[in-house]
């Protein structure tokens, strides 16, 4: 089985689905003879052509608009955002438009667009090319939120999400783009949307997170295994719809949680993830469940590592939870 | 702008005086790039003058049609007002003194082309197939509407006739325009295009910038028209745009751009078939101004007399409304009388009445509707929502 990074993992998925599908089309900024600046769509331009690898004109409302009126004549594209940070100029369209289609055209006209866009920090790469907005788009009715945390998922995930037919943003984590790496089985095969993963079991505390943060998780649960205490982690993979189920059989079982993003804290979807547990679960909490987030400023450069969750923070907050 | 701008004072049947007033009108299309944008293309003149070798290239059966689907407009906005002030249907954005740039480019289309509408082109729909009754089921947002209530007023869909659903926010859907002509392209659907409408105040909104580069770079077969009403609610088009026209703005994305009367139906007709026609032959994109007044109020929420001299208005309503000038047209040529019209407007009133009639008995949309259509299937999270929904107590 051929080892590859998260980069090539996306790039062989899509690889595949233009080949198995003729209506897909990819579309973006520098996607085409560049192959992109971080090089997902590398070799898709010289395989499938200019027509459907698309080098779009620099305007991301443009790229998602294009892509709308692309669905609503049953294409099925794909288009990029060259990083989440320029995403807002097509907030409009994404959030007013891509996910409202369906529903105020009362099912007439599905809008199956799939928005790739880097996302996150610790690449050194300032406010603008750092931001995790997630949650502004999970809080979107209409419109379906994955992220991969490593190869294996980046590609079963990315083949699920061009299959289904709702507009889905699938968010790929940047900071672990090369240097997660992992065996993915060549040709065909999907991860399912809706259902998190595993990744340790444990029995005193949960980790909750997704994307660049689960190798994180999976540092802090190593910590805490030093310390004596076992910790289970569980990696999202969908945000929306989220694996509640997952969740709350875990905390069942632990009784203590803590949620970890690198977004801002406030309003972030931790907040989220805390009250619906807290709904299902709060017989079987011992403990308040811990969020780890980012911090409410602006992302920032020099001090970017002082602002992404790390493993001590986290196995702080574990601690918290054992002491509380 | 002021009435000495407009229209009526242009030299009678030319495409507007840069061409010699002694020939066809049809000569505005052999003009430069900047002749056709910055000039107005017209045909019958505002008081219903016209020159016979232009004519010539009208048929009959057309120009009837026409005038039936600009009658059809009248007729519903008129009565839709009627409801809305008696607190029947909750808002209605009417096209009056629009009628001919609506229906004039609606008239262009072919059964396969692909409409997108904004605001006040319903009627375009209508002439395009979409059924009356659909479009008073969605006014009414019933259980009979097909997009079961989920939209104000005056945002009809029709998938069956190629006709999409308008959203409220204004020029983003004429980058789906482009998106659509570019799928056709894409798939080789040659023989077929899109056109996508949008109003004045609509040019200011960044995505119909983007849309025309879009339109530039890609070369699908869109037609992009915009109806130049000159009031985007309160705000007159001096203070939407210090640009000379409206359609001298396409130019600078590459894409030839039109101008025409608005109030003159076959005019409109005529831009509208050149680019269209256009595009089907895969030579490329066409922006088109049609120059028009907004007679009536942005919508019924809305009241002009504080804002705008209404006297003005007056003038547009009496002097230059695009049906009378239509009939006008029609009744020289011997093909219509005013008797003829007039029962064609009954029967119009007749059938709106019972269409209106049946839709009000029909109920509301379910409640378990309201979770439809989010997604292809409820993710959990909606089945939670819906069956708590439910579960109230109603009694």
């Amino acid at each position: 089985m051929p080892t590859m990074n998260i980069i090539q993992a996306v790039n062989d998925a899509l690889s595949i689905e233009m080949r198995r599908e003729p209506k897909m089309v990819l579309l973006g900024e520098d996607i085409g003879k560049f192959g992109g600046v971080f090089r997902a769509t590398s070799g898709l331009f010289e395989e499938f052509g200019g027509d459907r690898v698309i080098d779009t004109p620099l305007a991301e409302g443009g790229i998602i608009g294009a892509a709308i009126g692309m669905a609503l004549y049953g294409l099925r594209p794909v288009p990029e955002i060259q990083f989440a940070d320029f995403i807002f100029p097509a907030f409009d369209q994404i959030v007013n438009e891509l996910a409202k289609f369906r529903y105020r055209s009362g099912g007439q006209y599905p809008c199956p667009v799939v928005i790739r866009t880097p996302y996150g920090g610790g690449i050194r790469g300032g406010h603008y090319h750092s931001q995790s907005p997630e949650a502004l788009f999970i809080h979107t009715p209409g419109l379906k939120v994955v992220i991969p945390s490593n190869p294996y998922d980046a590609k079963g995930l990315l083949l699920s999400a061009m299959r289904q037919n709702d507009p889905l943003l699938f968010m790929e984590p940047k900071r672990i783009y090369r240097a997660s790496r992992g065996e993915v089985p060549e040709g065909d095969y999907t991860v399912p949307l809706g259902k998190a993963k595993l990744v340790r079991e444990g029995d005193q505390v949960t980790l909750i997170g997704y994307g660049s943060m689960v190798p994180i998780l999976e540092e802090a649960a190593e910590k805490a295994a030093a310390d004596g205490i076992s910790v289970e982690v569980i990696d999202l993979r969908t945000l929306l719809p989220f694996d509640l189920e997952t969740l709350i059989t875990s905390i069942k079982k632990t009784g203590r949680g803590v949620v970890v993003h690198e977004a801002p804290k406030t309003a972030g979807f931790g907040a989220e993830l805390v009250a619906s547990i807290c709904e299902r679960a709060m017989q079987y909490l011992e403990a308040p469940i811990q969020r780890v987030c980012g911090f409410d400023i602006p992302f920032p450069y020099t001090l970017e590592h002082e602002y992404m969750p790390n493993s001590d923070r986290i196995l702080s907050a574990v601690h918290t939870t054992l002491e509380w | 702008m002021s009435l000495e701008d407009s229209p009526a004072d242009a030299p009678e049947n030319t495409g507007g005086a840069a061409l010699n007033p002694k020939n066809s009108a049809f000569n505005y299309f052999e003009g430069s790039p900047e002749e056709k944008a910055l000039g107005l293309f017209s045909i019958v003149g505002a008081e219903g003058s016209f020159s016979e070798e232009d004519v010539q290239r009208i048929p009959r059966e057309l120009a009837l049609r026409i005038y039936d689907g600009m009658l059809t407009v009248r007729v519903v906005d008129r009565r839709m007002m009627a409801l809305q002030r008696q607190g029947r249907i909750s808002f209605y954005g009417e096209a009056l003194g629009q009628e001919a740039a609506v229906v004039g480019s609606a008239a262009a289309l072919n059964a396969e082309d692909w409409l997108v509408p904004a605001l006040r082109e319903a009627g375009a729909g209508l002439y395009h197939g979409l059924p009356l009754a659909k479009y008073l089921a969605q006014i009414f947002g019933n259980a009979a509407d097909v997009t079961k209530g989920r939209q104000m007023p005056c945002h009809p869909c029709d998938r069956d006739t190629n006709y999409v659903v308008m959203s409220s926010v204004v020029s983003t859907q004429i980058m789906h325009a482009v998106g659509i002509a570019m799928g056709m392209k894409l798939q080789g659907h040659s023989g077929r295009m899109c056109i996508g409408y949008m109003g004045d105040g609509g040019t200011s909104e960044p995505d119909f910038h983007t849309a025309l580069n879009f339109a530039g770079v890609m070369q699908p077969p869109v037609v992009l028209v915009c109806q130049n009403n000159q009031w985007a609610i309160s705000t007159p088009g001096s203070s939407q745009t210090a640009s000379q026209t409206i359609a001298v703005k396409g130019l600078g994305y590459g894409v030839e751009s039109l101008r025409a009367d608005g109030n003159d139906a076959l005019a409109v007709y005529e831009v509208t078939r050149y680019a269209a026609e256009k595009a089907r032959r895969g030579d490329g994109p066409t922006f088109i101004e049609l120059l028009t007044y907004r007679v009536s109020a942005h919508s019924s929420s809305d009241d002009p007399s504080r804002y705008r001299d209404e006297s003005i208005t007056l003038e547009w309503r009496e002097r230059r409304d695009p049906l009378q000038r239509m009939l006008g047209f029609l009744t020289a040529q011997g093909w219509l009388d005013v008797a003829g019209a007039a029962a064609r407007e009954v029967a119009l009133e007749e059938k709106v009445r019972e269409l209106i009639q049946a839709q009000e008995g029909v109920p509301m949309p379910s409640l378990e509707s309201l979770f439809d259509d989010v997604f292809e299937a409820p993710t959990w999270l909606l089945d939670e929502q819906r069956e708590s929904l439910l579960a109230e107590d109603r009694s």
